[in-house]
């Protein structure tokens, strides 16, 4: 259905192109970061790369950039095949990179802080200082070289941060997620940066998941979904929808014809919940609802709406959030996040690595995680190695982990492994509950379909589930409702049977439901 | 098992690795500076003497608690470089309650023992508040108590100085009741030749910290902070609270590292008291990976070079001071061994697992879905 709606971008002649990349692949460690990625960005324009956080566009712009190489494929720059190893490489070939957080000196004026590792270009003085004068006329970046960075607003660092990349004589300028740390006026003035530069010759990649601001802007757009290009398209030929669309695909989960499991018994109930943030608007606000035994609640929102903070409220990590959380009648919103596990909520956290595992522990230790005050892995006090060890012999069986046995650290496991360790060790507290963030991400398809499973074993079972998952067929296909969220606020309730990516998609850019 | 045995080889033959090289680079730094290589090395790998071993006994002994106390900080990501002014603190304390003998015999020495203890710990706890709840860097303000308590000892030695023999200038607490000290070892004929009975202590400090680590629910909070900050909040461990206890029981155990010298030697405390322990310690606690027993092989190899050593300036006309650059090189070396070895650790499990995958996918080519297996559990 995609195919028709968005037409694809007709290619590039090649004299045109300022960076191909072909056939580009990297593989950490169980995990496809990047598989056959083709891109073609042309000279004068302002190419964007959108995709889901994980899709992999982080893990390609490094390569580009020379921070690591590509297991496989050519990298291409002005017609010219290169092995770009280091940054310095990519600087030299005319390829700057302005990262999402900027690497500025406060105590230095903008001129120390643009000559600072380049003095070798044109001094650090007179001639240095005209230079940056050049520059910021000629792109209307606006930047006096003599001011304290520590006097400039995050706009004025952004643009010292393009003004670097140009001072290092680089005409293809990558930036990742720029619009992020900006309000919506510098954002705009960000644009007319990007336009003026693109009006001089120069090319800019342009990384992002904000559909809006990427159809506004670009000229090209290369859609990224599971570490490959889907496509690239015209801004002129799609809607937001539909490159929502192609970013979380459309590839169904094996459909949900099981018969519904939802009982009457509310299971968890969570009343206005708000979590206050330091700067003004909440990150949540007045979250209000229910989750039955035997029902999936999926949660739907563009990365970055509350998502995150919602499921650590839940979990207790986030002692400045209000409101009331019960589980099965029992009023937890006091309860440390210890106790909160011990009641029943089993948790597949969003970010294995750093939240869900101890990676340079064996995976009995893991098993412990979580459960230390729990039978079998700990009685009195006391860590029982012996049975936390069996019990992991029984989720490697159960829940089919590849891996030679209990002792080996839980960083020698591909993602997927992982992954499935976490759930079998989850499920293992006879949870009444279960939280499952993003529980496919950067797994491979094999175990994705295991994981789908055994949260559907949970709801047959009785458990309530709240499923957060950026990939709406994934919701779409587990849950018995939808709720969408958007800036930190419940913003409409779909049933999954009826509802279609597009609709959902509408509702969590809160661009209305006319589709 | 295969995965443990694979993982104790490598445990052991990091540490040999680094020490061969490590020999070798000292020999060419003695080549380099003309020094008699042969000599040197006769004298340090030579047997040591009844009373040279005595000595080495005893500063493995007072290596060992420091060793253990700092272990127990980078157990938990956690750098006490604070062992030194702990130390300090702990056994003027302990040299000031034991002197003022309110209780009798042993009873005594127990007491000030848990009272140098208890100030050594509520010193390092200082730091552990500090970081726990002002994120300010264990680092830095343990480095900045050192210079505190260097001072503060000096200081409250004045205010609790016992009194002094004619014509001498060293300042010292009130020497202990003798029915307080903890006698001697004798380990060969004559004086010389006995060690400290805090030996027993130390020994069983070990056991306490090995039981403490590897039993307990609350080593496993403890190493699983140290490992994954964010895992460890994730899975419900109280964060805060481990940093702060984690700091009191470093400083605890850092409060024994002055006391075989209390007890065994000095029976008070004074001006001269040997300082520098708490450094050593660091060293130490790196060298042997924060384990029991790799703690105590560390601290015995520092503890013979610095005794082996010794005569090196009268038998081979070397400095003695060659003994830092070797524990210095011995350091660097073991680290960086270790840190090779682990990679090459992790590289072979993942092979391991790769291979288990292939395995799997010959022998039973369509594994059943899981949900099959879920019903027929």
């Amino acid at each position: 259905m995609t195919s028709t709606a968005a037409p694809a971008a007709p290619e590039a002649p090649p004299g045109d192109v300022a960076v191909r990349l072909r056939g580009i692949g990297k593989r950490f460690p169980g995990v496809i970061a990047n598989d056959d990625v083709n891109i073609d960005v042309r000279r004068g324009t302002i190419h964007a790369i959108v995709g889901e956080n994980g899709a992999g566009k982080s893990t390609l712009m490094k390569i580009l950039y020379g921070v690591q190489p590509p297991d496989s494929g050519t990298i291409e720059i002005n017609g010219e095949e290169l092995k770009l190893s280091s940054p310095s490489d990519a600087i030299k070939a005319g390829v700057g990179m302005v990262f999402q957080h900027f690497m500025l000196a406060d105590n230095l004026t903008v001129l120390e802080n643009v000559v600072l590792g380049a003095e070798g270009l044109h001094g650090i003085g007179g001639a240095a200082r005209d230079r940056i004068k050049e520059l910021s006329d000629t792109y209307g970046l606006d930047i006096k070289p003599d001011k304290l960075v520590e006097e400039l607003g995050v706009g004025a660092r952004q643009r010292i941060e393009i003004l670097k990349v140009l001072y290092r004589g680089a005409r293809i300028i990558i930036l990742d997620e720029p619009t992020a740390v900006l309000v919506p006026q510098e954002v705009e003035e960000l644009f007319d940066n990007l336009r003026e530069l693109k009006d001089e010759g120069l090319s800019v990649i342009f990384i992002s998941h904000k559909l809006d601001e990427v159809l506004s802007v670009a000229d090209e757009i290369t859609v990224i979904r599971r570490g490959t290009t889907v496509r690239t398209v015209l801004p002129k030929d799609v809607t937001s929808r539909q490159l929502a669309e192609l970013m979380v695909g459309s590839e169904l989960p094996s459909p949900s014809t099981e018969a519904s499991t939802v009982t009457t018994t509310v299971l968890l109930s969570v009343k206005d919940l708000t979590l206050p943030s330091p700067d003004g608007r909440p990150l949540l606000e007045d979250i209000s609802f229910d989750i039955h035994r035997g029902e999936v609640l999926g949660i739907a929102g563009v990365e970055g709406n509350g998502q995150a903070e919602l499921v650590e409220s839940i979990m207790g990590m986030r002692p400045e959030a209000t409101g009331t959380v019960v589980l099965a009648d029992i009023d937890i919103s006091n309860e440390p996040t210890l106790r909160r596990r011990e009641s029943g909520i089993g948790y597949i956290p969003e970010d294995r690595h750093r939240h869900g595992l101890l990676l340079d522990a064996p995976l009995w230790e893991n098993r412990v995680l979580g459960h230390q005050t729990r039978e079998p892995s700990a009685k009195m006090g006391l860590i029982r190695r012996g049975r936390a060890r069996k019990d992991t012999e029984r989720i490697i069986e159960q829940y089919d982990v590849r891996t030679p046995g209990p002792n080996v650290l839980a960083r020698a496991l591909s993602g997927g492994n992982q992954q499935k360790l976490i759930v079998g060790r989850e499920m293992s507290g006879d949870p009444i509950l279960l939280i499952a963030s993003h529980p496919t991400r950067g797994v491979d398809v094999g175990a994705q379909g295991a994981i789908w499973q055994h949260i559907k074993t949970a709801r047959r079972e009785g458990l309530g589930v709240l499923l957060i998952s950026a990939d709406l067929d994934e919701l779409i296909g587990l849950s018995d409702r939808i709720e969408v969220i958007l800036r930190g606020r419940v913003v409409g309730t779909f049933d999954p049977t009826q509802v279609t990516p597009q609709q959902l998609g509408s509702a969590m850019t809160g661009a209305g439901d006319e589709a | 098992m295969k995965v443990r045995l694979l993982r104790l080889g490598m445990a052991l033959v990091a540490p040999f690795l680094a020490l061969v090289i490590s020999f070798g680079i000292i020999s060419l730094i003695l080549i380099a500076a003309g020094d008699p290589v042969g000599a040197v090395w006769e004298q340090i790998l030579q047997w040591p003497e009844r009373r040279n071993l005595s000595n080495i006994i005893d500063k493995t002994t007072i290596f060992y608690l420091s060793g253990i106390a700092v272990a127990i900080g980078f157990r938990m990501n956690l750098f006490n470089i604070g062992v030194e002014g702990q130390f300090l603190v702990a056994a003027l304390v302990a040299a000031v309650v034991g002197g003022e003998a309110w209780v009798s015999g042993y009873l005594n020495t127990a007491l000030a023992i848990v009272a140098g203890m208890v100030a050594g710990a509520l010193y390092a706890g200082i730091a552990g508040v500090l970081r726990a709840y002002r994120g300010v860097s264990e680092v830095i303000s343990t480095i900045m108590l050192n210079s505190v308590a260097v001072g503060l000892t000096a200081f409250l030695l004045r205010e609790f100085k016992g009194p002094q023999p004619e014509g001498s200038f060293i300042v010292t607490t009130k020497t202990l009741p003798e029915s307080s000290w903890i006698p001697n070892i004798s380990i060969g004929e004559g004086a010389a030749t006995e060690i400290y009975g805090f030996i027993y202590i130390a020994a069983f400090v070990g056991l306490a910290y090995w039981f403490l680590i590897n039993k307990t629910r609350f080593g496993f909070d403890l190493r699983a902070t140290g490992s994954s900050m964010t895992a460890a909040v994730t899975s419900g461990i109280n964060t805060k609270r481990m940093i702060v206890t984690a700091m009191l029981l470093s400083g605890g155990f850092a409060g024994l590292v002055g006391l075989p010298y209390i007890f065994g030697e000095y029976h008070s405390y004074g001006s001269t008291f040997p300082a520098g322990l708490g450094f050593t310690g660091i060293a130490v606690a790196l060298i042997g990976r924060n384990h029991p027993v790799g703690v105590a092989l560390g601290a015995f190899l520092f503890a013979f070079l610095d005794e082996q050593t010794n005569p090196l300036q009268i038998v081979a006309g070397v400095s003695p001071e060659i003994v830092k650059i070797m524990q210095g090189v011995i350091l660097l070396t073991v680290v960086i061994a270790y840190e090779v070895v682990r990679r090459f650790g992790v590289r072979i499990e993942q092979q391991m697992v790769s291979r288990e995958l292939e395995r799997a996918r010959t022998v039973d080519p369509t594994p059943p879905p899981a949900d099959e297996k879920e019903a027929a559990r």
